[in-house]
């Protein structure tokens, strides 16, 4: 019988069961989606890798023979050896008027499958001895619109050559393909294409030899061993020094992301379950209280305690479920299609979706347990009366007798607001976790927002405030200086400003970071150092400049010393004292003057990279000749950059904006609703009364709704405060060597957040008005209170 | 003044149909004093909410001052009832967050030409207890704030459902008392519903209903004061 009345009962409540239900999906919702969404990628890269054979550590060098692979390979802890042969190319692609660069990378002669195999895509991979058939990275391939059969032209080593596409691949060396010295991928003006060995061999004049290798190690190695072996073994070959498969660029790129996505599966949905709980513990308490007289009743007729509150067990573990079913269904397929947008992004030729029934489990877990520490609460306080006077309505709240009033009081305000904000005063717990959780909505919002503001912020300091050439231009080996005027006389160039950049150590007792140092001149004026709030720096004659980020992992600041290991050349090393600090959004920049550098490498004074202010106008002739330069390997554009940048991080980034708005709407106007209703229903006969004696719809509606309202308007701040908050605490939670987010909160963001939430809250008002306008005059005049 | 002409009031249809009230014919005068008797489910009640623009008649029309009430428009009766009519609930329905006061002046703030707050809890002998809470009220206290709110407004008409059928015999004649008093001094026409036959010794006119018609109508040339009823 007893379950007769619970099935009745959810029945007759079921506007609030939804609207519990939506914020408890709302919570289990999210943690889900977030999990699913990481746990997904995570394990699809782990997969990609494993089956794809990613090489678990990677080393460059000038040249050496084959036979040096023996040596390496004898090294302990090393499983397996690829040789092979990397270089740079320019390429030439039928009706593409920029320049665009490539990284080649040599196929083994064998065939046989080695490390970083490639996943291909479309076609097949080269014919022995066929050295003009091509394999692309998918990414470059679809960029330009090339398939198999299609033909384009690269200058390898100063000789221009034909190539046929004969197929398209991925590969996991290269899940992020960047230009040497750009933060993002730019997928038009640089890939990777994959080229039969003997053709690079030819090419760059290493028959029988190889300039990189990329090596397998036993799950027991120690990877800093190894690595230090292998650079030993490669120093007198020309090696710049060997690195783990966690400094690999792309790789690197790729676990950043992932620690994001950790970060993001971590603290949101910590928030949003708080504020469910909160809220499900406030509305399931007024629930039970309601039935008070019935929890009388059934302990008058011999229900026991225990049973009463069984009952009362079953019933909000019904509403919990249908919370969490939903949230269940949300957050899967919502992970589940997040997930296959970062497999996009990512291009993951092997997608696994992973979601552990422990997390389902775990999330049906703390819901439950949140509904139930409310309706135990709520239960023990009936549980202890007696039935006979649990069946008595609960007593009326004591007002305090009121004293005589001044004429001004009286006046203000009308009897209407006063029953309003007596309301709100008789049930402050309520009120307090309606104001909770419309300010955690609005906080969300505010946060979600606040990262479009952020990345312009991020673009507009790094790409405009930092920066001010339109080209740079960047060497394979180190140039004399007087090459910078040879680009100074190309057509439509107004300035240029030539730099250099080395692959250093840098460390400082057992903290270590590899990195590059940058050499700028005196009086730069295209890439001063730049400080994102100082602005430019003046760089010093001798010593360093140190991005914040990397002072803080190398634990020093202005007038320490630095130990500075070059990875070219001689491989000199020094100690170098620390001038200055600067603060950098992106990467973890270290600069000195560009004579000191060369100072320190000790080759004469060289360059490495011209930076190029043209003539935007008449660039197309620049562009051209630019393409037919072989000393260049890389050039890359701070217009096509900045749009590389905000396309790549945009799009993820309203991904999660998305996800934020939806879960921000649903839990406003889920703790809105709900207000409105408890309003409602505690006020009911009041309302019907004021009907009677003549109050029009609007006038009750007013007194109804107005406190949903006005407690709305509380929220405004205080959810503004809590946003802020959070969207520092975020900024300081996503900072890592790729990326620090500054914290920029506009007044704009407050305004949409506000008219976003506020939004959701009027809807749930209208959907409560149009029950007002239903209301029962005539019961309500024979009813008891 | 207030008249029911051919009032049938209809609840459900086909076999489960209830016929609240049949071919009811009514007219109140000004200032009169009229008590309405009858069993449970004679119609009384629905009679009285239909006059006072609570329900509408299946079919039939209310006519006050001689027009018709449009009793199709929410917003018409809700304007009736704004004006016009004064009501009186068996549960007092004081709002439990306002003082007694604060109450009245809920009627007061929207009605065109009302006394004062005060004055009308001053007529119902309340004055001393005006900041009081409905909650420190007794239950004779509170059905006098809830006549006081009802003829703050001055209304043309006014409507008490069971007035006294919460309160015992004592407190009773004294929410009576009030009742009579105001309708007395102000000149409203008033209608009072009740179980107790004894109640109808202060009316001018007893109309008694049974099964959703009018049984019968009695003229009493003598009311007598409240005070001398007893039950």
């Amino acid at each position: 019988m007893l379950n007769k009345k619970l099935v009745r009962d959810l029945w007759h409540i079921r506007g609030q069961v939804l609207a519990i239900a939506l914020i408890i999906a709302t919570g289990t919702g999210l943690l889900v989606m977030s999990i699913a969404m990481r746990a997904s990628l995570q394990d699809s890269v782990a997969v990609y890798y494993e089956r794809y054979r990613f090489a678990d550590a990677f080393a460059t060098l000038k040249r050496a023979p084959r036979r040096v692979a023996r040596d390496i390979n004898a090294i302990a802890g090393v499983q397996a050896v690829q040789t092979r042969i990397v270089g740079h190319a320019t390429v030439g692609i039928a009706d593409v008027a920029e320049p665009v660069q490539a990284q080649l990378v040599s196929l083994s002669r064998s065939g046989a499958p080695g490390l970083n195999q490639l996943a291909l895509q479309k076609g097949r991979l080269p014919r022995s001895f066929a050295s003009h058939e091509a394999v692309l990275a998918s990414q470059f391939a679809e960029a330009h619109e090339l398939g198999p059969g299609d033909r384009f032209t690269a200058v390898l080593n100063g000789r221009k050559r034909a190539f046929t596409v004969v197929g398209t691949a991925m590969s996991p060396e290269f899940v992020y393909v960047m230009a040497p010295g750009a933060m993002m991928p730019d997928d038009r003006r640089y890939g990777v294409i994959w080229l039969p060995e003997q053709t690079l061999a030819a090419a760059f004049d290493l028959d029988g030899a190889f300039n990189s290798v990329a090596l397998a190690l036993s799950r027991e190695a120690d990877v800093d061993a190894v690595l230090e072996a292998v650079d030993d073994v490669l120093d007198r070959y020309g090696g710049t020094g060997s690195i783990a498969r966690a400094d690999q660029m792309s790789n690197w790129f790729v676990m950043n992301e992932l620690d994001e996505m950790e970060t993001m599966a971590t603290i949101m949905p910590t928030i949003f379950l708080l504020v469910a709980a909160f809220l499900v513990n406030v509305v399931l308490v007024r629930l039970i209280a309601v039935e008070r007289s019935e929890i009388g009743l059934m302990k008058a007729n011999g229900y026991s305690n225990g049973a009463v509150a069984w009952h009362y067990l079953k019933l909000v573990s019904v509403i919990a479920l249908i919370g969490v079913v939903l949230g269940w269904a949300l957050g899967g397929s919502l992970g589940r299609w997040g997930a296959g947008i970062y497999q996009d992004l990512f291009r993951l030729p092997v997608f696994v979706f992973s979601m552990q029934p422990s997390v389902y489990a775990g999330s049906a877990a703390v819901a439950l347990a949140t509904a139930w520490i409310g309706t135990i609460g709520g239960v023990a306080r009936v549980v202890r009366l007696s039935p006979a006077e649990a069946m008595r309505p609960a007593q009326p709240t004591a007002y305090r007798p009121r004293r005589e009033q001044g004429a001004r009081a009286r006046r203000w305000p009308d009897q209407a607001t006063r029953i309003v904000l007596r309301q709100i005063a008789r049930a402050p717990v309520r009120a307090s976790g309606a104001v909770v959780g419309l300010s955690a909505s609005i906080a969300v919002l505010v946060l979600a927002l606040q990262w479009i503001d952020s990345i312009a912020a991020l673009v507009n300091t790094q790409y405009f405030e930092a920066q001010h050439q339109d080209y740079s231009i960047s060497f394979v080996e180190p140039r004399t200086a007087a090459t910078e005027y040879d680009f100074r006389h190309l057509p439509s160039v107004l300035g240029t400003e030539a730099s250099r950049s080395v692959p250093v150590w840098f460390s400082n007792g057992s903290r270590k970071h590899r990195g590059g140092l940058q050499g700028v001149p005196r009086n730069a004026w295209l890439q001063p150092v730049h400080d994102a709030r100082e602005g430019p720096l003046e760089v010093p004659p001798d010593g360093l400049l140190l991005g914040r980020s990397l002072a803080e992992k190398l634990g020093v600041t202005t007038g320490d010393t630095v130990h500075v290991e070059v990875l070219t050349g001689t491989r000199p090393e020094r100690d170098v004292v620390v001038a200055g600090l600067a603060e950098s959004y992106m990467g973890m920049p270290a600069w000195t003057s560009l004579a000191a550098l060369n100072r320190l490498v000790g080759d004469g004074p060289a360059i490495q990279q011209v930076l190029l202010a043209v003539d935007v106008a008449e660039e197309a002739e620049l562009l051209a000749r630019l393409k037919d330069l072989p000393i260049v390997t890389g050039i890359s554009s701070r217009r096509a950059a900045v749009d590389m940048f905000q396309d790549t991080i945009q799009e993820m980034i309203s991904v999660y904006v998305g996800f934020y708005v939806v879960f921000a709407l649903m839990l406003g106007f889920g703790v809105s609703y709900n207000n409105a209703r408890i309003t409602l229903s505690e006020n009911g006969r009041d309302l019907a009364t004021l009907r009677v004696l003549g109050m029009t719809r609007g006038e009750i509606a007013y007194i109804c709704l107005a406190e949903t309202a006005l407690l709305a308007l509380v929220a405004i701040p205080v959810g503004y405060l809590l946003g802020y908050g959070l969207a520092a605490l975020m900024a300081t939670a996503f900072s890592n060597e790729l990326f620090r987010v500054p914290l920029v909160v506009t007044p704009a963001v407050f305004g949409k957040a506000t008219l976003v939430a506020l939004g959701a809250t009027f809807l749930s008002l209208l959907i409560v008005r149009a029950r007002l306008d239903r209301l029962d005059l005539i019961g309500v005049l024979k009813t008891r209170e | 003044m207030l008249a029911g002409v051919k009032l049938c009031k209809v609840y459900g249809s086909g076999p489960t149909a209830v016929h609240a009230l049949r071919d009811v014919d009514i007219a109140l005068s000004e200032g009169e004093l009229i008590v309405l008797l009858g069993a449970s489910g004679s119609g009384k009640s629905t009679l009285l909410n239909i006059l006072g623009g609570l329900d509408e008649p299946s079919t039939g029309r209310v006519e006050f001052r001689g027009a018709a009430l449009d009793s199709g428009s929410v917003a018409a009766l809700t304007r009736y009832r704004r004006e016009h009519v004064g009501f009186v609930f068996q549960f007092y329905n004081l709002i439990p967050s306002l003082t007694a006061l604060e109450n009245v002046q809920l009627v007061t703030e929207i009605a065109r030409d009302p006394m004062s707050a005060a004055e009308a809890l001053e007529r119902v002998q309340l004055g001393p207890r005006m900041h009081h809470f409905p909650a420190q009220l007794s239950g004779g206290e509170q059905q006098r704030v809830a006549i006081a709110r009802a003829i703050a407004k001055k209304p043309d008409i006014l409507l008490c459902d069971e007035p006294t059928g919460a309160l015992d015999s004592k407190t009773g004649v004294i929410v009576l008392e009030a009742i009579r008093d105001v309708s007395r001094d102000l000149g409203t026409t008033t209608a009072v519903i009740t179980h107790n036959i004894a109640t109808g010794a202060m009316a001018d006119r007893v109309i008694t209903l049974a099964d959703g018609r009018i049984a019968t109508i009695e003229h009493n040339d003598a009311p007598i004061h409240p005070s001398q009823i007893h039950w």
